[in-house]
């Protein structure tokens, strides 16, 4: 049962990964690299990895290609252009592909001649050894981790953070301090309701 | 459970294709229950704007105008569908149903009582935050493949939205396990169990995150006040606008299946899911129970509807200002305290201790 699954999801998850760089439309291509993430954390899934797959899908899924979308929907990318360099840029790509899959076969080789992964003695859920690993034995890498992606978020509303002329901001903590006074004037006026009433009493 | 448990052997009997009709049985006693909840909760709405506005609701169709919502349902099934002509044809199709298989899937992590789960994942939090998150998908597709600007920009309200609350509501989550010690829901309930009743749940100590997630929550599902993504009086329907028919029927489904899933797991997460409100001690009123869970996720439905007759709309800047710079400033601090609460042992910590 869980190899005709695996060989479904893997199957699913090659033609995905082939039609993010074959489709013509950018939006569809983005669509199924979704695809692709979503086949891959059901592939951990059966390797009951579950909290790399959920991870997975609750970072890559629900925010990353979301913002993903987001960009590719609002360009209008025209692909002639984009597919002129095809012949130039093959040799590069081809050795980028070489190297690629030396490295994977690499590491394919070194996790074959290790022994077995060490058998859970505590009964713990993966999620709960995945963070008492983190928080003990890797702190110092994981708050150094931690430090660089704030560091990263900083930096980008930084860059995005310029004051430009001619921008109309409002300032909310303004707007709700501001008091009736400051806005409205009372003007006072001699009632000139009552000689009006009183005349077209009178016209008749 | 005994009572089903004959039958569950006798179906497991068949092996594999055993295995998964029983599962096939197990999901239809959630979803069709919850799809009659839609049905019922959307004449309750009706109803409760009613009274809220000083009208009588509907009345006509079934007594108390019960049936209105079927009513509604069949007249929308029947209509003709259209197709606009220059979509993007098979994901006009799927978005529909892109959007309603996370809001289903969400159920199959809440805990109804003890033991009375479709499936007790440890990693059950994260599953439901997976879940949730991704339901803007059906939202976005939609927005694209219609070709329509009013449902473009419908669609990418929505996004940013989502995306931004999500940050808000995971880190109210956050703190909500670094208490319960554990991300398996029915371990978070029971670690709410305690010797006060409703004074040990969750929401006490995690007041402001409790109320930043139901908030998130009704943001997340793009309920008033928040309703950027359809926003009626300024960008007509929002992603919606080209849908008629069946494929609507689907979007109105899945808006309030999420309503409803958002309601339970706030009354899991934050108010002790089937445990009773009294203390243990007391006779009836103690039993904990599945009764319960169902009063307090009624309780967070009814909220819903109140905040979308009480509350004008926000603007798109304040909406943004609310997730980023108030909630998820606050959900930090707190995250903070509840580490502290933990640590010198303020409240008991239960679930994997």
């Amino acid at each position: 049962m869980n190899l005709i699954l695996f060989y479904v999801f893997a199957a699913v998850l090659v033609l995905a990964a082939l039609g993010v760089i074959a489709v013509k439309n950018s939006v569809h291509a983005a669509l199924l690299l979704v695809l692709c993430f979503f086949t891959t954390s059901a592939l951990w899934l059966l390797m009951q990895a579950e909290f790399l797959a959920i991870a997975l899908v609750l970072v890559y899924v629900g925010a990353v290609m979301v913002l993903f979308l987001f960009v590719v929907m609002m360009l209008d990318i025209k692909v002639e252009p984009l597919r002129e360099g095809f012949i130039r840029f093959l040799p590069v790509g081809v050795l980028v592909a070489a190297v690629m899959l030396a490295e994977m076969l690499m590491l394919i080789g070194v996790r074959s001649m290790q022994i077995a992964p060490p058998a859970d003695p505590a009964g713990h859920s993966n999620t709960a050894w995945l963070g008492e690993a983190l928080f003990t034995r890797f702190l110092l890498p994981f708050e150094i981790a931690a430090v660089i992606l704030t560091v990263a978020v900083i930096a980008a509303v930084m860059l995005t953070l310029r004051k430009r002329v001619g921008i109309k901001s409002q300032n909310p903590s303004k707007q709700v301090a501001v008091k009736a006074s400051e806005r409205v004037r009372i003007v006072k006026m001699p009632s000139a309701v009552r000689d009006v009433a009183a005349k077209s009493e009178a016209t008749p | 459970m005994n009572v089903f448990e004959p039958l569950r052997n006798y179906i497991l009997g068949y092996g594999d294709i055993g295995l998964v009709v029983w599962l096939v049985i197990c999901i239809l006693c959630v979803a069709v229950p919850v799809i009659l909840a839609v049905a019922f909760y959307v004449w309750w709405e009706r109803k409760v704007l009613g009274w809220m506005h000083v009208r009588i609701g509907p009345n006509s169709v079934g007594p108390a105008g019960l049936a209105q919502t079927f009513a509604d349902v069949f007249k929308l099934l029947f209509k003709e569908y259209l197709l606009p002509a220059r979509s993007s044809k098979l994901l006009f199709v799927l978005a529909p149903l892109i959007a309603l298989v996370p809001a289903f899937a969400g159920w199959a992590v809440v805990p109804f009582d003890q033991r009375v789960v479709l499936s007790d994942a440890n990693a059950g939090l994260l599953y439901v935050l997976a879940m949730t998150s991704m339901g803007v998908y059906g939202i976005i597709i939609a927005g694209w493949a219609s070709n329509s600007k009013y449902a473009m920009l419908g669609a990418m309200r929505s996004a940013a939205q989502v995306v931004s609350y999500e940050i808000a509501a995971g880190m109210a989550l956050v703190g909500v396990l670094i208490c319960a010690g554990s991300l398996n829901m029915s371990d978070i309930v029971r670690a709410q169990a305690g010797a006060h009743g409703l004074l040990s749940w969750f929401w006490l100590p995690l007041l402001p995150l409790f109320v930043i997630y139901f908030v998130s929550g009704v943001a997340e599902t793009n309920r008033l006040p928040f309703d950027m993504a359809e926003g009626e009086s300024e960008i007509v329907a929002g992603f919606h606008v080209e849908y008629s028919g069946a494929p609507f029927a689907v979007f109105f489904l899945t808006e309030y299946a999420n309503m409803i899933l958002i309601s339970f797991l706030a009354s899991v997460l934050f108010l002790g899911g089937w445990l009773s409100p009294f203390p243990q001690r007391w006779p009836i009123l103690g039993v904990a129970g599945w009764w319960w869970l169902f009063a307090k996720a009624f309780f967070f439905a009814f909220m819903y509807l109140w905040f979308r007759a009480a509350f004008p709309r926000y603007r798109y800047d304040q909406i943004m200002r609310l997730g980023w710079k108030v909630f998820i400033p606050i959900a930090l601090v707190w995250i903070g305290m509840a580490g502290v609460m933990v640590y010198f042992g303020w409240f008991g910590l239960g679930g994997a201790q």
